[in-house]
């Protein structure tokens, strides 16, 4: 009992927190789109600094002036894919959180699934081996452990 | 895997390859504008454009980072070999940044002062020491993150000063 409701109280300690970082500052959006886009933005870049977080959840220096800069294009007009790509010829790839599929970052995307179709090829093929090894018992050598079971 | 894994490892040990080392995409493309004023004259706008027709280092840098301090003596260095360098005080406050440079000695001809990351977003800076060599054409040709060194100079830097 104690434990569920220690569980109960990490859950919502992280749930609470998540929506807290949620936004650092507030600005003034020209229109609901723009707001939009704001939070698509922040949510898919990468924070240079702390680079497992997103520039949404990071509190980082870079990442509150990258924040600003994303706010500032979209103010004075720029697209969602300019500013992915104004990031992206200065930080890479690395700077999306979700990086494009081509030859470079194949792996990257499929890498997982590779292993994972291996992984079941070994496992099926042990399987098999193990299944092989029960059927070589025959009839005579039953009777013969049954015998000495028996006794 | 296992010896993939060592072999990254071995390399990290060795300062080869840092994991946190982000790819920039930058090198060989014009080098971005500065356009912010200078630390000491804030009438002054420290510009890329003013460098036209040498090879010199841009090096971003702050109170803040002990790996500045240490990087320092030998920006200092370069400077008596009479290398153009250009610094960026990143994210700093102008009493700070110029009592380090009061303390430390200036190897800089201009630092322009960058507190909000203007600069340092422009040129894909993700960290402090971060360096770059930009030839006589305003093409970036090089860029280091963390401390110049004497050993960073000679493999990275000092070929594009040969000429």
């Amino acid at each position: 009992m104690k434990i569920l409701k220690n569980i109960i109280f990490i859950l919502c300690v992280l749930f609470v927190s998540s929506q807290a970082n949620a936004r650092f500052e507030t600005h003034d959006f020209a229109s609901p789109q723009m707001e939009k886009d704001y939070n698509v933005l922040v949510q898919e870049l990468r924070c240079l600094v702390c680079q497992n977080q997103n520039l949404a959840d990071s509190n980082a220096e870079l990442a509150q002036d990258m924040r600003l800069r994303v706010y500032k294009m979209l103010s004075e007009g720029s697209s969602k894919d300019e500013i992915v790509e104004f990031m992206v010829v200065r930080y890479g790839d690395f700077v999306m959180y979700r990086p494009p599929v081509k030859s470079t970052t194949f792996l990257l995307w499929f890498g997982p699934l590779i292993f994972f179709a291996v992984a079941a090829i070994v496992v099926v093929s042990y399987m098999r081996r193990q299944k092989k090894g029960i059927e070589v018992v025959d009839e005579q050598q039953q009777k013969k452990a049954k015998s000495l079971l028996d006794d | 895997m296992m010896g993939g894994f060592a072999y990254m490892l071995n390399k990290t040990n060795s300062g080869e390859y840092n994991p946190r080392d982000i790819p920039t995409e930058f090198i060989g493309r014009a080098a971005p504008a500065i356009n912010v004023p200078d630390l000491y004259n804030e009438t002054e706008i420290v510009k890329t454009a003013d460098m036209l027709g040498k090879t010199w280092l841009f090096n971003v840098w702050g109170t803040w980072c002990p790996e500045c301090w240490r990087e320092h003596r030998y920006l200092m260095e370069l400077n008596r070999l009479g290398i153009p360098v250009v610094g960026l005080n990143w994210r700093d406050e102008r009493p700070e940044a110029k009592a380090m440079i009061t303390k430390m000695g200036n190897p800089f001809l201009k630092i322009g002062f960058d507190p909000q990351s203007a600069v340092a977003i422009d040129w894909g800076v993700y960290g402090a020491p971060e360096t770059f060599v930009i030839n006589a054409e305003g093409i970036v040709v090089a860029k280091h993150a963390g401390g110049v060194t004497p050993a960073v100079w000679e493999k990275k830097f000092k070929k594009h000063f040969e000429n």
